[in-house]
This record gives structure tokens, C-alpha cells and sequence, in this order.
């Protein structure tokens, strides 16, 4: 086991280290940030002096390397629109990003999973009906709509929830359903794929036939090897839920990780979009290694190889 | 007379189609004593391994079981709800399957799979649970055991597995053993290790033995009794010699005529088959369970001419030269004149 997480992070690192060079270049190539910084009326000797100032006018290879040199010890460099370092801009939106990720995957894995097995151990019942209905609507519905008809409804006509910003916990209600409801579909497909499929096999026949009671066939022996895949989906979700909430920090007004990316990439400010793919690529990298840690902790074919 | 740990009277499998039934297993009786081994042999989709799961009540869902009487131990589980009968499933019997690669589960320790057992039928556990697993693989011919019970079933080769499945089945003494083909995903040696392994333990603990095949090899190796089954019948039933020596159903006689002799096989000669495939069992029969499987060449077994005499109540029901133990059943009148056997009307 120790072995197996010593050799996924290693690999992990590398992906990490390749995702930084590809995103590095692709900036490098997309926009000229000392035109951005000059502003319409500079002329050309502005532009080249600000070139020479910030060092864009040495080779890709040494400024990746300067910034990778400087990244590792936590300098993100300077926002140019913000004037303050992006290590810190960062760290100061990350918490509002974190916590309605945290609380939009478990809402869909607290959503998503029950009603999956649910469906699985009836299927084409009632309930099978009604979580492929909610499911179809999830994955149909587009996240700013239903987040308009949420605050029509709560907030609007019944005043239960604050309308937006992020200053309690009420503030996060709407937020987490909207993010979470997106995210519930595919992992409830997965859930009610894999625990078909796993209710069908041989070693479920061998519980029934050993005398043990549903609840243990179907939580001890079944879940257990079907929930495997859905770890992987999860992790992936919840990875796309911290870096991609933009719409629906945008809709409430939370100032997250994902509204200051929107913003950055508007204001051309590059060393923020930068340190925010890095930090978004790390958090998918994290959690990709932690779900197959996870795994090889539930499934020991993958543990003792 | 021996105990009687099984009796099964008219056990019938409708499984509905869209439209249609298939009546899987038709008004089957078996019944089998203590200590003793019926094999229950026949062709693919003849309803043997559903007949297995209609004891222990694990039918898939959509299959409708009918029954007369379902007794262990003189006692009716017929009418027990899911919650009493999981009390007799693995407790009172026990259920060894096919598949070894596939039967255990991938992410649970064989300490873990074995002990569960263990804690539900006799609420034992921690480590007078674990001495109890490793006395039983020991006796299953696992040994060193200790080390086998972290390990998982991957790690485990097939042979092993199975015998995991069967040290796993015998750890609540069950009185009663179901065997669905145990032996047919395994190499030739393994299988008579395992077959060896199943007997000896039989005798041990004197449980009954229940084994499903379509190996007439191993029928002769193990069985006291056996009944053969086609089409969702029990064609014939009778001791392992009255089969083997006096077949009278005229399928007996072809599935006997199927065993190659060492010795006997000319060189280039055919082996024999049966033709044909076992009729579709949708919707109603109106002609012979046979029809178009008749062609066989006569064999031996043809020449031995045995007298059948009518049980009451049945018109194609025959006990074959007056035992009571040894019963032919037929189809129709055809089957009956093709067994070639004498009728005597004047015994009822």
C-alpha cells in the first residue's frame, strides 16, 4: 500500500509539472500581457520598456523556469490588475470556493448515491422512474436558469434565503443545490450502472445463499465493489466544482476562486490566470490521487499487485 | 430407514416471458436421507441449477415457484418468510457453486467472508471465529491455513477457491449440502481432489448431499442415488447401480451410450451424442419432449429387456422390476414404446 501512494504521487507531481508548462506555453502564445499593461495609448517604446521591466522579452524557457523557480517557494508573482500577489489573492478566495465545493459534492453524493442503489435494487420501479426523471432534469436544466428559479422561489416569494454573497451559511444554501444538482446525475447513473451489474454477479448469489440479511448483501458486499468507479467520478466532479463554479459565483455573488478567474481573464492578467490554473490543476491532480488512494484501499486487486 | 433430511414434492418453475412462460422445471419430487449423495444429471437447460436455487428460495425475481411440499427434517419451510429462510440458507443448507473464480468476493479477506458466516448463524466471533476457519481450511486440505485467511480471493488460485467455498459452506455443519456442478470450472486432477474432498466430508459429518452435473464420470464416483433430468422432468430415478446397469428411459440409455470406453472405441469410430437439443420449454407441449432426438443408434443397453410395472395414478409412470426405488417416467406413449420394455399390467 505504501509502496502503490508513493508511486501514484511521484506521477502525480508529473502530471502536475506537465499541465504547468502546457498552460504556461499556451499563455505565452495566446496574448502579449505588456500591450495589456501599457493600456490602448502607450506607444511602442512603452510597450518594449514595460517588455524589459517584467522580462518578457527573454526566451519561453527562462521565464518558465524563473516562474516555476518562484512558484515553488509560494510567489505567484504580482496581479497586474490587482497589484497584490496572486498567492494571496488566491488564498483569500479559496476558502468561499472551497466551502461550496465541499458542500456541493456532498450534497451530491449524499443526493446521487442513495437514490442510485435505490434505483438499482428495483429497477424500472417507481423510484427508478422518479431518479432517472431527476436525473434527465439535471443534466438538462442549465445552472443559471434553475439558480433564478431558486432565488424566485426562496428568496423572492418566500424570503427564506438571502438573494447572494457569502456571509452565512444561508448564504451557501441555493449555491450547493444549484452546483451539486449539476454534479448528481452522472453519479447516480454510475451508482445504479454499477450496483446492477454487481447484484447480478456470483460472489452476490454466494452472500444470499450464506444466510446473510439484505442490508449486509446489498452495503457490505455490493456497494463496496460498485462504488468504486464512482469515486474516480466524484473526485473529477468535485474537481470541476472548485475550479469551474464561475456561473454560479457569478449568479450569487460569491467571491471565489472561480469569479476571480473570470475576472483576470477579462483584465488580461496574466500571472493570476497562471497561479489559478495552477492552483486548479493541483486540486485535480489532489484529488485524483486521493480517490485512487481511496480506491486501492477499497478494491485490493489494485492495493496487492 | 435413513432420516430423511429433503423432500421436495412437485416442485414446478414458470418463468414469464413477454407473452409467454417458460415452464422451466415441471412437477419434479426429490428427496434425499442423511448421508447420502443424489446427483441430479443432465443436459444444459434442463432446470437442474434452478432446481437448486428453488430449494434455498433464491430464484431470480421473475421466476414463480410452485410446490406441494418443501420439508427439511420433516419440518415445512414452504411457507417461511425471506427473514426465516435467510436463518435456514448457509445455516441449515449449504450451497457450493460452479463458478470458484467468481464466488467469493474480490474485496474481502477469506477470514472476513468465513467468519460473517460464522457470526450470523452462531453469533461467533473474534478469534474462537477464527480458530473455527482455520480447523475447517485444514480440513479442507488447506494447509498452512493461517496465512490463507488475510489473503484475498485473487491471490488465491481456483482449486483454492473452491475449497474456500466449501470450507466456507461445512463452517456451520449444515445438514444439508447443494453442490451446483463444483467441479466443472476445474483441471481434471483438481476436480477428483475436490470430489475425493466432498465425500469424505459427506461421511463426516453425515449431511446430505445434493451434486448438480452433467459429468456421468462423476455421478459414478460419488453418487447413491441419481435422477436424471430433461426438460424440466425427472425422467428417471433410481441407485447409481439400477442407472447405470438398467437403464429403461430410452434417454438414460443415450446419455449412458455417450461414454466413451477406453477399449471399446474403434479407432476412427464417432463418439456418441445425442441428437438433437432439448426441445424449447415456452408455452405448451403438445408433442413428445423427444421428438426429433430418437435417431440414436440402438446401444447395449437396448438388448436388456426390464419390466415395468404402473405406479397407481400415473399413466407413464413405471417402477422398474418392482422396486420402489428405481422409477421411469415417460412423455407419451411413444417414449414408452421406444424404451423397448416389457409391461406388466397385472401388478398394481
Amino acid at each position: 500500500m505504501f509502496f502503490y501512494a508513493f508511486k501514484r504521487s511521484l506521477l502525480a507531481i508529473l502530471v502536475a509539472l506537465t499541465v504547468s508548462m502546457i498552460s504556461f506555453s499556451l499563455l505565452y502564445i495566446s496574448s502579449d500581457p505588456a500591450i495589456a499593461m501599457a493600456g490602448e495609448t502607450a506607444s511602442d517604446a512603452d510597450i518594449e520598456a514595460i517588455r524589459e521591466l517584467y522580462g518578457f522579452d527573454r526566451s519561453i524557457v527562462v521565464q518558465y523556469l524563473d516562474w516555476l523557480k518562484k512558484a515553488a517557494s509560494g510567489d505567484l508573482g504580482k496581479s497586474y490588475y490587482f497589484r497584490t500577489d496572486v498567492s494571496h489573492l488566491i488564498a483569500e478566495r479559496l476558502p468561499t470556493t472551497m466551502t461550496l465545493g465541499l458542500c456541493a459534492i456532498i450534497f451530491a453524493i449524499g443526493l446521487a448515491v442513495p437514490l442510485g442503489v435505490a434505483a438499482a435494487i428495483r429497477p424500472n420501479s417507481i423510484i427508478d422512474r422518479v431518479a432517472l426523471f431527476l436525473s434527465v432534469m439535471g443534466q438538462a436544466l442549465p445552472s443559471f436558469w434553475f439558480a433564478l428559479i431558486l432565488i424566485v422561489l426562496f428568496s423572492v416569494n418566500l424570503r427564506w434565503l438571502p438573494v447572494s454573497g457569502s456571509d452565512t451559511w444561508l448564504h451557501f444554501v441555493m449555491p450547493t443545490i444549484v452546483l451539486g444538482y449539476y454534479a448528481a446525475p452522472a453519479i447516480m447513473r454510475l451508482t445504479r450502472t454499477g450496483m446492477l451489474e454487481v447484484l447480478s454477479t456470483d460472489y452476490i448469489r454466494t452472500a444470499r445463499a450464506k444466510g446473510l440479511r439484505p442490508p449486509v448483501v446489498l452495503f457490505k458486499h455490493a456497494l463496496r465493489n460498485a462504488i468504486i468507479p464512482v469515486v474516480s467520478l466524484a473526485a473529477v466532479q468535485f474537481g470541476f466544482m472548485l475550479g469551474g463554479s464561475i456561473v454560479v459565483e457569478t449568479i450569487f455573488a460569491l467571491h471565489g476562486a472561480g469569479f476571480l478567474a473570470w475576472e483576470s481573464i477579462t483584465r488580461n492578467d496574466l500571472p493570476t490566470v497562471q497561479g489559478l490554473i495552477l492552483a486548479f490543476s493541483l486540486f485535480y491532480i489532489i484529488l485524483t490521487l486521493i480517490a485512487d488512494l481511496i480506491n486501492a484501499w477499497l478494491d485490493p486487486r489494485i492495493r496487492i499487485s | 430407514m435413513a432420516e430423511q433430511v429433503l423432500n421436495i414434492t412437485n416442485l414446478s418453475i414458470d418463468i414469464p416471458l413477454s407473452g409467454d412462460v417458460l415452464h422451466a422445471v415441471d412437477g419434479i419430487s426429490v428427496s434425499v436421507n442423511k448421508g447420502e449423495t443424489l446427483c441430479i444429471v443432465g443436459e444444459s437447460g434442463c432446470g437442474k441449477s434452478l432446481t437448486s436455487l428453488a430449494i434455498m428460495d433464491l430464484l431470480p425475481q421473475k421466476a414463480i415457484r410452485t410446490v406441494d411440499k418443501l420439508e427439511l427434517n420433516g419440518k415445512s419451510i414452504l411457507n417461511y418468510s425471506d427473514r426465516e429462510m435467510s436463518d435456514v440458507r448457509g445455516n441449515k443448507i449449504g450451497m457450493i457453486f460452479q463458478e470458484p473464480m467468481t464466488s467469493l468476493n474480490p474485496s474481502f479477506t477469506v477470514e472476513n467472508q468465513m467468519i460473517e458466516t460464522l457470526t450470523r448463524h452462531r453469533n461467533i466471533t473474534g478469534n474462537s471465529a477464527k480458530k473455527l476457519a482455520v480447523e475447517m481450511l485444514e480440513k479442507v486440505g488447506i494447509t498452512p491455513a493461517k496465512p490463507r485467511l488475510k489473503q484475498y480471493p485473487h491471490q488465491l488460485s481456483g482449486g483454492l477457491r473452491q475449497r474456500v467455498m466449501i470450507a466456507m459452506t461445512l463452517l456451520c455443519q449444515p445438514e444439508l449440502i447443494i453442490a451446483d456442478e463444483p467441479t466443472t470450472a476445474l483441471d481434471v486432477t483438481i476436480q477428483a481432489q475436490i470430489l475425493e474432498l466432498l465425500k469424505r466430508l459427506q461421511s463426516d459429518f453425515n449431511t446430505g448431499l445434493i451434486l448438480i452435473t452433467h459429468d456421468l464420470g462423476v455421478v459414478a464416483k460419488i453418487a447413491d442415488r441419481v435422477a436424471v433430468m430433461y426438460a424440466g422432468q425427472i425422467v428417471e430415478e433410481g441407485s447409481v447401480y439400477e442407472i447405470f446397469d438398467d437403464p429403461s428411459h430410452p434417454y438414460t440409455k443415450g446419455l449412458l451410450s455417450c461414454i466413451p470406453v477406453p477399449g471399446k472405441i474403434k479407432k476412427g469410430e464417432r463418439l456418441g451424442s445425442i441428437p438433437g437439443m432439448v426441445p424449447s420449454l415456452i408455452g405448451k407441449f403438445s408433442e413428445c419432449r423427444f421428438a426429433g432426438r430418437w435417431t440414436v443408434e440402438p446401444s447395449k443397453h437396448d438388448e436388456k429387456i426390464t419390466t415395468l410395472i404402473p405406479i397407481k395414478g400415473s399413466k407413464y409412470e413405471f417402477s422398474v422390476d418392482g422396486t420402489t426405488n428405481h422409477i421411469v417416467r415417460f412423455c407419451c406413449k411413444h417414449c414408452l414404446e421406444r424404451s423397448k420394455s416389457k409391461i406388466n399390467k397385472g401388478v398394481n
